[in-house]
């Protein structure tokens, strides 16, 4: 469905985005995740046309943007970050605007505008002024605004941000019943927002690329250690680093605490040893107080991927 | 066509539904019926000289002050970006932004018909140069929405537009009472620059076809200089 290819933008003299490459095909979630400043909405604005790559190509359904921008657009619904839509107009005024200028037939038009609104869940705000609107609602008004030329690919950007629990979890919802049907690309910079709806996650950084595939996928290819944590009593760090350290599959091994004769450890194990490290403490007679193995997150390879670069 | 008039119409609806519409039209009024009638019993002639002679300088003013909101607006709210993300040309967004200021231009001039009409009850009027002047204020307002619109697409910030706005205005009305200061070979050209010269003419009842092209060619010049400067915002 979108083809991107190096994919390169440059604001004057700084690099936004560094040679991006990326397939999304049909159906699918995808998440683009990145902490502020990575290049999300760089990403998100070429893919819409707002903004011309300074080189690289982008390519939906078969159509190049540089040649077929027009097509492009009447392909993908693009929704930006905080939805600034006209203020002084009432809910109605700007879905029929959004269809005169998206060209629906006439005919079609009620038809469609009634359909999105009941599929967003704006019936009752309709005749409101678009200014007077509470930010969830706001958030839905544009998204069906987008939906309405009934768009093969959704853009969405930042679609979560300033809304409370509640009406995050109604978004979700909507974004997700969408993604049966279409393509959506999303950007956020909340890692469980992206865990939670997109089948897909890229990861951003710094202008690149720095992580692709399923939430699964990049668990298991970012973060294959094991991570234990340790409380000992009666013992001495120095006494437990040296019994540890000729362990093989034990990769590091980090003092969090000591305290009289408490100590607190964090083990990195390349291999779940759990029962040998078991046995060494028993044999040496510490006292567990704690033992336990630390559950790695998304959240973890993030920090991990988006800070080492 | 279509959406360059669904681009028009958002526009009309947006400029009607607040207030500063009806302020900038009403202080239009004001501005020129104070002094036009200040100094019509004075002068004591059934003619609209005064009303046009001042109109270029007023609507230096006025026209900025109107049209500063159609690009900066948009770019500071952000509408812009899905304004664009639609699936329409630039120039479409242009022309459309480009006819509803023409549409408000002559909702603005409609109520000055007053003037002439309370003096053709007084007085015997030549109605002949009122409705070329007429015509000619209409060119004149539209081509300065267009240096409007090129100063609005410059910047997002409303207050900047206006004042390029108003000076690319006042320079253009005023640069032909500035020839004396230029050397002999350049006269005739900065006159044929000078907004204030062509309009002059269809006050006086002279309809040239060369001030016809004189305005359309700034519209179409300053339009075009829109187009670049969007452009150039990717």
């Amino acid at each position: 469905m979108i083809k991107v290819k190096d994919l390169t933008k440059y604001y004057n003299n700084f690099l936004a985005l560094d040679k991006i490459n990326f397939e999304i095909s049909k159906g699918e979630i995808v998440g683009l995740l990145g902490p502020n400043g990575a290049g999300k909405t760089t990403t998100l604005r070429l893919l819409t046309g707002y903004l011309k790559p300074t080189s690289g190509s982008i390519e939906v359904k078969g159509y190049n943007i540089k040649d077929n921008y027009l097509k492009i657009k009447s392909i993908i619904g693009y929704l930006p970050e905080s939805v600034p839509i006209y203020k002084n107009l009432m809910v109605y005024e700007y879905l029929t605007y959004v269809g005169t200028i998206r060209r629906i037939d006439k005919k079609q038009l009620l038809a469609k505008i009634k359909s999105v609104i009941d599929r967003c869940k704006i019936k009752d705000i309709i005749e409101k002024d678009i200014g007077d609107l509470s930010k969830g609602l706001l958030q839905r008004v544009g998204l069906a605004s987008v939906l309405l030329h009934d768009p093969e690919v959704l853009i969405l950007d930042e679609p979560t941000t300033g809304l409370d629990p509640n009406q995050i979890l109604e978004i979700r919802d909507l974004i997700k019943e969408i993604g049966k049907k279409k393509t959506v690309i999303l950007s956020s910079h909340i890692l469980s927002e992206v865990e939670a709806t997109c089948s897909r996650i890229i990861i951003i950084n710094k202008g690149k690329i720095v992580a692709d595939g399923t939430p699964t996928e990049l668990k298991e290819k970012y973060f294959d250690k094991t991570i234990i944590k340790l409380l000992l009593k009666k013992a001495k760090f120095y006494e437990v680093k040296s019994y540890f350290q000729n362990i093989e599959d034990i990769v590091s091994i980090n003092l969090i605490e000591e305290k009289d004769d408490l100590i607190d450890l964090e083990l990195v194990l390349k291999k779940d040893i759990r029962e040998k490290i078991y046995n060494i403490i028993k044999q040496k007679e510490w006292i567990i107080l704690e033992f336990s193995k630390k559950k790695t997150s998304l959240e973890k390879i993030f920090k991990q991927i988006t800070t080492e670069n | 066509m279509q959406r360059i008039l669904a681009i028009c119409f958002k526009d009309l609806k947006d400029y009607f539904y607040s207030p500063i519409a009806y302020i900038i039209i009403s202080i239009f009024i004001l501005v020129t019926g104070w002094f036009f009638f200040s100094t019509f019993f004075i002068i004591n002639q059934a003619s609209l000289r005064d009303f046009f002679e001042l109109l270029p300088f007023t609507l230096s003013f006025i026209v900025p002050a109107i049209t500063m909101r159609s690009f900066s607006e948009e770019f500071n709210i952000g509408s812009y970006e899905i304004l664009v993300t639609f699936p329409v040309k630039l120039n479409d967004i242009i022309l459309g932004k480009f006819l509803a200021l023409c549409c408000f231009m002559f909702f603005m001039l409609i109520p000055t018909i007053f003037f002439p009409l309370s003096i053709s009850l007084i007085g015997k009027l030549d109605w002949g140069p009122v409705i070329c002047g007429y015509i000619g204020a209409f060119l004149l307002g539209i081509s300065y929405v267009s240096i409007g619109i090129f100063s609005s697409s410059l910047t997002k910030n409303q207050i900047n537009s206006f004042i390029i706005g108003a000076l690319i205005c006042i320079l253009l009305s005023l640069i032909d009472k500035l020839l004396l200061f230029m050397p002999e070979s350049f006269v005739n050209f900065f006159n044929y620059l000078s907004s204030n010269f062509h309009f002059q003419n269809f006050s006086k009842g002279v309809f040239d076809l060369r001030d016809v092209i004189y305005f359309f060619s700034i519209i179409f010049v300053f339009l075009y200089a829109t187009n670049i400067s969007l452009s150039y915002r990717k």
